[in-house]
């Protein structure tokens, strides 16, 4: 009951190792998760170092976990609801989010929690696991109205240890609702490993309490990650009820840039990591091994620099923050305590006693 | 025969880890518990070398769970141990709230005395150091408010070391809020070993005869910043650190107020029912204090609005304009 195989469509090496979804394999897709992958990448490494320049606030980073966030977004269709935490960027990007918006967030403006119009995506759950019941909430609003519209919630390992994940999953179960807990086991929950934060062997195993299907997939693998993830959704759509999916990855950099992990893990492990199952590195082996490697994809780096660069000059030409959004977003009609506290600032600043 | 003690200049974090090193050491009962407090040493690095000199039975990496680390806290308290659980931001301790405001606070009155909960909750608190998110909340007032538990927030590493010493020691719950701000804004000098800084007790850190500024812990600085700037105006404030946000020094600020007539209060937290509702309704309850104002007692706090995001917060927080804007209006008045 507690068995649960991780699944696997490619290898470290590049090599098919489950034919079930030759077919499916379009180059159209798997190029498109390559192309998403590496600007996924190169916008993670740009953000550090913009963190490291003093252009933007404190960042999480993601480096080693795009497999799982875009593979995951992608299987997503463009009307669902995405609630990421403040590392899955790599996700709402992919799905849509406004890179402008992003870098915003990471500059400590409210702006960069607002999607672009039309796209359901939530603004990052800071706190741990709250945001699988906003998820399950939305997602169950979308079944009231009888919609075909499903929710994704993403969440790390960690976050399997409050009380949030489990009122989350028994809510979605009793009430079959159409929402995927979509879990990226990274190994740490800043510098606690998974055996010391849960002493079962999955977070997959966590769904059988709940009587609900648990998956556990190859984090970096991108493929693997797609289908499971797909085929939940669609499962979900048929109105067959939540999913938990375990996509078992791994972060290369710190929890966040104030962060040392030298402090709790051995750094050679990275290295090693690298060069066994990066989840870029194995769909570039994967697409020269089978054909799909086109000279243009070496000119994507540069293409998705510039449009990266194109994103950092626009969010740093922004005028400075708004004082209007902090006195006038927290009610619709603001009460006369906050009109009073707002006209005393205007006062102080204009220099009038 | 008295020894001379030894002192030395270190940081309020650095006295807030001697303050748990000198306690694990003098008292086997004391257990220190968090997320990423072992191994790692704290985001911060408040607990850092503690892992390496007290093992992993004392100093406990927990699952990522507060109301777990509350509540387990409870447990081991009532049960013969006397726990320091380290919240890793204040503004990631509502999963915890629950626990504290109907157990850790209610155990020892539901039990007329039988089991206590002698635990101490830690958690940096405060803005202005361009954190994420959550993380800069000053909710001390939902704390202040909550019958059963002491709340107590050191401005300096003397205040802090001594000030933890006695919360360790104290036989119920208290919420000791550390001013991230000023973890390392500064080194004090500080004794080597136990001393203690008595809970309940205020402390005047410059004196005077005109005004009364009260405030604590991320504030101190910059009311003694304008209290400095209005100096030059030859208006003398008398300003007072709390140290203790319940209970509160009552005497001496009731000494204090009959001495200026003219009170401002200066916190970080939200105005509505924070801290300085609480005090103004403690001068209107000391009738020699109420009788003595010369002026409408003023206050400089955060607004009513939820702590923003960094790019906003110096606008949120108190600034030395604000407070020395306040000094001016009850010099004139």
């Amino acid at each position: 009951m507690t068995d649960y195989p991780m699944r696997q469509i490619i290898d470290g090496d590049g090599a098919l190792v489950d034919d079930r979804y030759k077919d499916q394999l379009t180059p159209e897709l798997v190029v498109e998760m390559y192309k998403k992958m590496v600007f996924a990448r190169l916008f993670d490494r740009k953000c550090v170092n913009l963190q490291r320049q003093g252009r933007i606030g404190t960042y999480v980073p993601f480096e080693g976990q795009e497999a799982s966030q875009v593979g995951s977004a992608l299987a997503m269709r463009e009307d669902d609801w995405m609630f990421p935490t403040y590392r899955d960027h790599g996700a709402t990007l992919t799905f849509g989010h406004s890179l402008k918006n992003i870098l915003m967030y990471w500059n400590g403006r409210y702006e960069g929690a607002v999607p672009p119009e039309g796209k359901r995506i939530f603004p990052p759950a800071v706190p741990i696991a709250s945001q699988l019941l906003h998820a399950t909430g939305a997602a169950w609003a979308e079944k009231k109205k009888g919609t075909d519209r499903i929710a994704i919630v993403y969440f790390g390992d960690g976050a399997t240890s409050e009380g949030d994940f489990h009122e989350g999953l028994n809510f979605a179960s009793v009430f079959q609702i159409p929402v995927i807990f979509f879990n990226q086991n990274n190994g740490y929950a800043i510098s606690v490993p998974t055996t010391r934060q849960m002493h079962s062997r999955t977070i997959a195993q966590k769904a059988v309490a709940y009587d609900m299907e648990g998956i556990r997939v190859d984090g970096n693998d991108v493929c693997a990650v797609y289908f499971a993830v797909k085929e939940a959704a669609e499962k979900a759509r048929r109105g067959e009820g939540p999913t938990l999916i375990e996509a078992v990855t791994w972060r290369y950099g710190a929890h966040t840039t104030s962060d040392d992990p030298s402090k709790y893990r051995d750094q050679s492990e990275n290295e090693l990591r690298r060069k066994t199952a990066d989840p870029v590195g194995r769909m570039e082996k994967f697409l020269k091994r089978y054909g799909y490697w086109d000279e243009h994809l070496k000119a994507y780096e540069t293409e998705a620099t510039a449009e990266i660069e194109t994103a950092v000059k626009a969010m740093e030409s922004e005028p400075a923050a708004d004082i209007s959004h902090l006195f006038d977003y927290v009610f619709a009609a603001s009460p006369w305590p906050i009109e009073d506290q707002k006209a005393d600032y205007h006062r102080l600043k204009g220099g009038v006693r | 025969m008295k020894t001379a003690v030894k002192t030395r200049e270190i940081t309020l974090i650095q006295a807030i880890t001697e303050a748990m090193d000198t306690m694990l050491e003098r008292d086997p009962s004391v257990l220190v518990l968090g997320e990423d407090v072992g191994v790692n040493g704290g985001v911060f690095r408040a607990t850092d070398g503690l892992y390496e000199k007290y093992g992993e039975d004392r100093i406990i990496d927990t699952p990522l769970a507060e109301s777990g680390i509350i509540g387990t806290s409870i447990g081991l308290a009532m049960n013969g141990f006397k726990p320091i659980a380290e919240i890793q931001f204040f503004g990631f301790i509502y999963p915890a709230f629950n626990q504290i405001v109907t157990h850790a606070t209610r155990i020892r009155g539901r039990t007329l005395g039988r089991f206590t909960v002698p635990m101490v909750i830690r958690a940096p608190y405060g803005a202005g150091v361009r954190a994420p998110e959550i993380h800069s909340d000053s909710m001390e007032a939902l704390f202040t408010h909550m019958p059963g538990i002491k709340v107590v927030v050191p401005s300096n590493p003397y205040d802090a070391k001594g000030l933890l010493i006695a919360s360790i020691e104290d036989p119920d719950p208290v919420l000791f809020l550390e001013p991230m701000k000023l973890y390392r804004a500064g080194r004090k000098e500080v004794p080597e070993g136990y001393y203690k800084v008595p809970i309940g007790k205020a402390a005047i850190v410059k004196e005077g005869t005109d005004i009364t500024i009260l405030s604590y812990g991320a504030m101190m600085p910059i009311v003694l910043k304008a209290a400095e700037k209005a100096e030059k105006d030859g208006i003398r404030s008398e300003v007072i650190d709390l140290r203790t946000l319940f209970p509160l020094d009552r005497e001496l600020i009731q000494s204090s107020v009959e001495k200026t007539g003219k009170v401002i209060i200066v916190h970080e937290g939200h105005r509505t029912n924070g801290l300085a509702a609480e005090i103004t309704a403690l001068i209107n309850d000391t009738e020699t204090a109420f009788l003595s104002l010369k002026a409408p007692i003023q206050r400089v706090t955060g607004f009513d609005v939820p702590v923003p995001m960094f790019s906003l917060e110096e606008a949120y927080l108190p600034s030395i304009e604000a407070v020395y804007d306040k000094i001016r209006f009850l010099a004139e008045y």
